[in-house]
Formats: C-alpha cells, sequence, structure tokens
C-alpha cells in the first residue's frame, strides 16, 4: 500500500496566514472554519466569487481571500 | 384626493422601492443586538444600514445582526463606512452585493479621520462607477447644492447630505443648503449625519428632506428605545408640518383673540 501525504498549500484568510488542504474548494474552505455561505461574501484575490461558484472554485497556493458579512453600522 | 387621503397615503419612493417609514437608522454603537432591535421596532424604520467587515475566522458562530434583525422583513442598506478612497467604497459594495444580493447600497467615501467629512471628488468617481455597475447608490455628502446636483446627473438614486459631523448632534447647521438641495433634486433627498434629537429630525423633515437618517442620535440616548420612538415621532410632525404649509412669520406680535368686543 502506497502511503498518500495530503499536500498543503498556505493561504490568508482575513489577514491570517492559514494552511488548508491542496484542492480544496472555497466552499470546502468555508465548511472547514465553519462558515454558512449564505451569510457571507467570499473576495479572491480582489475579485469576487459569486456563491454560484463556491463549489468549483479551488483554494490556490498564496491566495488572499476575504470573508465578510453585514455588522452593525451607521 | 382630500387631506386626509393625501396623509394616509403618504410614501416615498427610492429606486423603484416605496416605503412608509421616512426615517432610516443605523445599527452600530448599540449595547447590544437586543437592544438594537427593540429601537428598529421603536422608530417604525423599514431599512437600516449596516457595514461590510470581515468575519471572526477564530470564532465564527458568535450572534450576529441578521439573527436579530431580519433582513426579509427590514431592508438592508449596506454602507462603506470607513472608506477613503473610491477604490475601497467600490470594492466594500460589490462584497455587500454578494453577500445581500440587492444593489440599493449607501455611498460614503470619507476625506478626513477629523470630521469625517465626505471627499466629494472621490464620492463621485465612485457614484459613476458603482452606476456603471448596476449598483442604485443613495450618496452621503456635503450639503453643497451643486455638489448635490453632480451626483444626482452621475446616478445617485438619492441624495443625503450631512446635517453636521458624523456622530456630532449638533443638529442641522445649515438650512439654506439643505433647503436648496431638495429644491433642486429630482430624487429624494435625506438628511444622513448630524441629528442630535427629535427636534433636529423634524427640522429637516421641514425643510422637506423625504427622510433623515440617524445612528448616534438614538443609540447613544440614555434610553434608546424611547429615543427611537421619539425620532419616529419627530419625522413624522416634520413631515406633516411640512405638507400643511407652515405660516408666515411676522416680526411682531399678531393677536389670536378677536379685538373687536373687547369690554
Amino acid at each position: 500500500m502506497v502511503e498518500t501525504v495530503q499536500e498543503t498549500i498556505c493561504v490568508r484568510v482575513n489577514g491570517e496566514a492559514k494552511s488548508v488542504s491542496a484542492g480544496l474548494s472555497i466552499a470546502g474552505l468555508l465548511a472547514e472554519i465553519e462558515i454558512d455561505p449564505k451569510k457571507v461574501a467570499v473576495e479572491r484575490n480582489l475579485d469576487i466569487v459569486p456563491r454560484a461558484l463556491l463549489d468549483e472554485v479551488r483554494v490556490e497556493d498564496g491566495d488572499t481571500l476575504e470573508i465578510v458579512h453585514f455588522v452593525g453600522g451607521g | 384626493m382630500t387631506a386626509q387621503q393625501e396623509i394616509r397615503a403618504d410614501t416615498w419612493t427610492v429606486a423603484g422601492r416605496a416605503f412608509t417609514s421616512r426615517l432610516i437608522i443605523g445599527t452600530g454603537k448599540y449595547k447590544n443586538f437586543e437592544e438594537n432591535a427593540a429601537a428598529v421596532e421603536a422608530s417604525g424604520a423599514e431599512i437600516v444600514t449596516v457595514a461590510v467587515r470581515r468575519v471572526n475566522i477564530a470564532d465564527p458562530n458568535q450572534p450576529i445582526l441578521t439573527d436579530f434583525i431580519d433582513p426579509k422583513a427590514i431592508t438592508y442598506l449596506p454602507n462603506t463606512a470607513g472608506c477613503f478612497t473610491a477604490d475601497e467604497a467600490i470594492r466594500t459594495l460589490r462584497l455587500a452585493r454578494e453577500a445581500g444580493g440587492w444593489n440599493l447600497v449607501k455611498l460614503e467615501v470619507l476625506g478626513e479621520a477629523k470630521t469625517l467629512y465626505p471627499d466629494m471628488r472621490e464620492t463621485l468617481r465612485a457614484t459613476e462607477q458603482l452606476v456603471k455597475e448596476g449598483f442604485e447608490p443613495m450618496v452621503y455628502c456635503v450639503d453643497d447644492p451643486v455638489a448635490a446636483k453632480q451626483l444626482e446627473e452621475a446616478g445617485a438614486v438619492a441624495i443625503m447630505p450631512l446635517g453636521a459631523p458624523i456622530g456630532s448632534g449638533l443638529g442641522i447647521q445649515n438650512k439654506v443648503t439643505i433647503r436648496l438641495i431638495v429644491e433642486g433634486a429630482k430624487v429624494p433627498v435625506l438628511v444622513d449625519a448630524g441629528v442630535g434629537t427629535a427636534s433636529d429630525a423634524a427640522v429637516a423633515m421641514e425643510l422637506g428632506c423625504e427622510g433623515v437618517l440617524m445612528n448616534t442620535a438614538i443609540a447613544e440616548a440614555k434610553e434608546p428605545v424611547l429615543m427611537a420612538r421619539a425620532m419616529r415621532a419627530a419625522v413624522e410632525a416634520g413631515r406633516l408640518a411640512y405638507l400643511s404649509g407652515r405660516m408666515g412669520q411676522r416680526k411682531y406680535a399678531d393677536p389670536s383673540s378677536p379685538l373687536a368686543g373687547l369690554i
């Protein structure tokens, strides 16, 4: 049996460095950090990731992701 | 239509959406979400402003605003508070549109931290770009009739001049410019910022504004829920006074009781 080593990549999520499994989708990343995709918007390298594509878009090494939601404000 | 019917049907419209309440309130600076929700209820507001911020990824399951104020019942108006350039504001609103799924937004591009006065050059630039991208921006601006006209020409769906600096509670400093903006605009004009107490809101409405937007005046009152109710009454009173057409002003007294028949 060949031992498979899970490859990890480095990304920045909301300003913090994070290592995640290679090949993970954005939806997968949200699930991993327990965020409900319906309540947030995601920006990847300054481009919006439409909600419909969260399952398809893969997180790549070096990505900068912003995950935002609505908070109280004037 | 009789005057009574007219008052009952007194709605206002922004970007094709009709609202009954002319009071828009912010959701910042409250002690907690419960108080915030109670203030919204007491104010009768149908629109609340909200900010767009990073999710706390270390603890994503904290209570959030939408658990307390239902975006299906109350229109969320995402803002660009804290943005000092057009690009930052546009980026924020693209995210807001994705998070909420709506185009009606509040644009504010600040010029400096001390006064939070808007940077009108960047504000105009952002308005033009947002309109190109299909947004419907309600725009916070200086109380300058010329700048207001330029924003309207750029496609702003509402003009929202400050009455006084954000969070100052100083009341409407320049009634003349607010009136001139109202007279010149074909889109709704709402005083945004500067209201400190109920009479300030009434003044804005008496000048003919379609509505008033406020946050701190309610959130920082000792009893925010009570102040929310006061603001609701003030906005309604000011609106009714505007529709009534106030009496002329005289320099001296004019007795209300007849002089004839005086013993």
